[in-house]
């Protein structure tokens, strides 16, 4: 039967949280299917690569291990992928929103001429009904995502061409082991098969990938700063904040645009989605792309000016007034209380 | 080197940035009338990094190939102000309801109409923010790609060396030419308009946006040819219509919802000692945070 498949994006020998993040997804969308999870990944020493992705319930790993696979680029991993796909025939295709799976999605898709669609934020299987043709498919892959800036919630389908590719920003879909026992079967691509000689143009000269430091994903609470903070200096406040407490410090596209924070602290529908216990936003008027990003998060205090900012309807507590007095309040009522 | 026949895929987008309360309409739909239009910001970026090679290449040029309804030639324009040679409007019914492999393939048919040494894009439209079209052309014309470009460092005539920046750092790569570069809101912002450019080229249009003019204005533009923004339809270009507009998209909408916030209890405080008190207290009773 057409299976889901996911390409997983590999970097010093591990595979990323995306990749690993599709993987659970996958898991749970084959399952539901009666179908197997199929992973991909393409790199060099790749040996024992399937202790880190056969926990997450994969029953098939593609190995293509080849020293011409790493770093990545585009071409010969298109190539892999338009071909092992015309071979194995896959109902659902996963890659990761990253730089790596937005470079190579749409070269596969277009080779293929298969849908894909990006960023999305919930895949889930239903029925479609096409009433201009009359038609009924069964089981196919609803592909939700913000479209429209944030402004309004699209629901894909692809109903004719396989596979249905989808792409999902990292920290989006929840990573879970399926079965610490579990074990695949593992399948070697002929990398010359399956490329050609062209496909190797492109050279890569000089290459700096850094570990993100900062990771706001893992972190449990979350003190994230909008335009409204005013500036980088008032910025070190929140960071104040967030070390008292534990955390981490998130901002809104506007603030991180005005040059108050690192991009890499940018929370929302460009930026990082968390689902910290608890998000404090501090001068966040709360725009959609801002909301879509934290709206899972388990409790939201707002401190605002503006008493009727669109965050507060988000918020458990609503604290209207001028950040500068309210957070210096917070460190220190929480220094006296939690001795 | 001879100089480099250079370009630009552009799009004009409604400014999602900005939306204000009247962009909805009460049906939950998009008001697009409302969103002012705007030239994608990213093909901005884009448009600057033509606009250096053909600085530093004389006999280069840069010309923007866009696909849409006749307002678009706007954006055209506006690239013509900043120092492009001209450009191409791709417009026709037939078009519409394209999705990102469609869009592609209607831009890689009108591609073959023109000889291009280079082609360059911004990374994504801020409408969409899917960063397809790019990729899929170059796929469709058999090109080598690209993506997230920062910075073209060097130019030759049979290759390219790029800056890329990626979510965790920097790659240099080398791509032979032609190829497809799409580049990235960190690299240079354009360059502002020219005045000069702009009282030479003020008066051009395309075709669909002359409908209304007056004899004096098409003497004028057979005078100057340069004003002329030429327009293809379908018709331009050599194509399978099946692969066209909604027909030649395999991605269907299936609904759309507006977002709507929901509404949740909150307690409301004010900035008094006492109620951030009472507020960490609880926080700390309740195990989340301490």
């Amino acid at each position: 039967m057409n299976s889901v498949f996911v390409y997983c994006e590999i970097e010093e020998g591990v595979v990323a949280d995306v990749s690993l993040e599709l993987l659970t997804k996958g898991r749970t969308l084959a399952t539901e299917l009666g179908v197997k999870l199929e992973a991909i990944v393409l790199g060099e020493h790749l040996e024992g690569v399937e202790k880190q992705v056969f926990p997450y319930g994969v029953d098939v790993l593609w190995k293509g291990d080849d020293a011409r696979l790493y770093p990545y680029t585009t071409l010969p991993h298109t190539s892999i992928l338009v071909n092992l796909f015309k071979q194995e025939q896959p109902q659902i295709a996963f890659m990761g929103a990253s730089s790596i799976g937005r470079d190579l999605g749409p070269r596969v898709s277009s080779a293929l001429h298969s849908g894909l669609t990006a960023d999305c934020t919930s895949l889930v299987i239903g029925d479609y009904e096409d009433k201009k043709n009359d038609k009924v498919y069964k089981n196919l892959l609803y592909q939700i995502r913000p479209a429209f800036g944030g402004n309004i919630v699209a629901t894909i389908v692809n109903p004719d061409h396989r596979p249905q590719m989808a792409t999902v920003r990292e920290g989006v879909m929840r990573k879970e082991i399926f079965d610490l026992k579990h074990e695949g079967e593992i399948k070697n691509i002929d990398v010359d098969k399956f490329t050609s000689p062209e496909d190797f143009v492109i050279h890569v000269i000089e290459r700096h990938i850094e570990k993100s430091k900062i990771n706001l994903k893992a972190a449990p609470i979350i003190v994230a700063g909008g335009y409204g903070v005013g500036s980088k200096e008032n910025f070190q406040l929140l960071h104040e904040l967030a070390s008292v407490l534990g955390g981490e410090v998130g901002a809104s596209r506007a603030a991180v645009d005005a040059g108050f924070c690192e991009h890499e602290r940018q929370i929302g529908q460009t930026g990082t989605t968390v689902r910290p216990k608890l998000y404090i936003a501090c001068g966040i008027s709360g725009q959609i792309q801002h909301t879509a990003g934290m709206e899972e998060s388990a409790m939201v205090i707002a401190i605002n000016t503006d008493a009727n900012a669109p965050i507060n309807k988000f918020a458990d507590y609503v604290i209207t007034g001028d950040l500068n007095v309210v957070i210096p309040k917070m460190i220190q009522y929480y220094k006296k209380n939690s001795k | 080197m001879k100089g480099l026949k250079i370009v630009v895929l552009a799009k004009q987008v409604p400014d999602t940035r900005n939306v204000g309360k009247d962009a909805m309409k009460a049906d939950g739909t998009v008001n697009r009338a409302a969103l002012p239009a705007i030239f994608n910001p990213e093909d901005l970026n884009a448009l600057e990094q033509a606009l250096r090679l053909k600085d530093k290449f004389e006999g280069s040029t840069v010309h923007i190939l866009t696909m849409g309804p006749g307002r678009a030639a706007e954006i055209i324009r506006e690239a013509m102000y900043r120092g492009a040679d001209g450009g191409y409007l791709l417009s026709d019914r037939a078009f519409a309801g394209s999705d990102t492999l469609a869009t592609s393939y209607a831009l890689a048919c009108a591609l073959r109409n023109l000889q291009t040494d280079l082609l360059i894009c911004g990374r994504q439209a801020i409408d969409g923010d899917t960063a397809q079209v790019g990729p899929q052309v170059a796929e469709k014309l058999g090109l080598p790609q690209v993506t997230y470009a920062e910075e073209i460092l060097e130019c030759t005539e049979d290759k390219i060396v790029i800056k890329r920046r990626l979510e965790r750092g920097i790659e240099v790569v080398e791509s032979p030419m032609p190829c497809v570069v799409t580049v990235n809101g960190s690299a240079a912002p354009c360059r502002p308009r020219n005045a000069r450019y702009v009282m030479k080229y003020k008066y051009a249009r395309a075709t669909q946006e002359l409908q209304d003019a007056n004899e004096d204005y098409m003497n004028l533009l057979n005078e100057r040819p340069y004003l002329k923004i030429t327009e293809w339809s379908v018709n331009d270009i050599t194509c399978d219509p099946q692969e066209l507009g909604l027909n030649g998209s395999p991605t269907k909408v299936k609904n759309i919802e507006s977002v709507v916030f929901q509404a949740k209890e909150a307690k409301v405080l004010d900035a008094s000692d006492e109620a951030i008190d009472a507020m960490m207290k609880e926080l700390i009773t309740n195990h989340t945070i301490g």
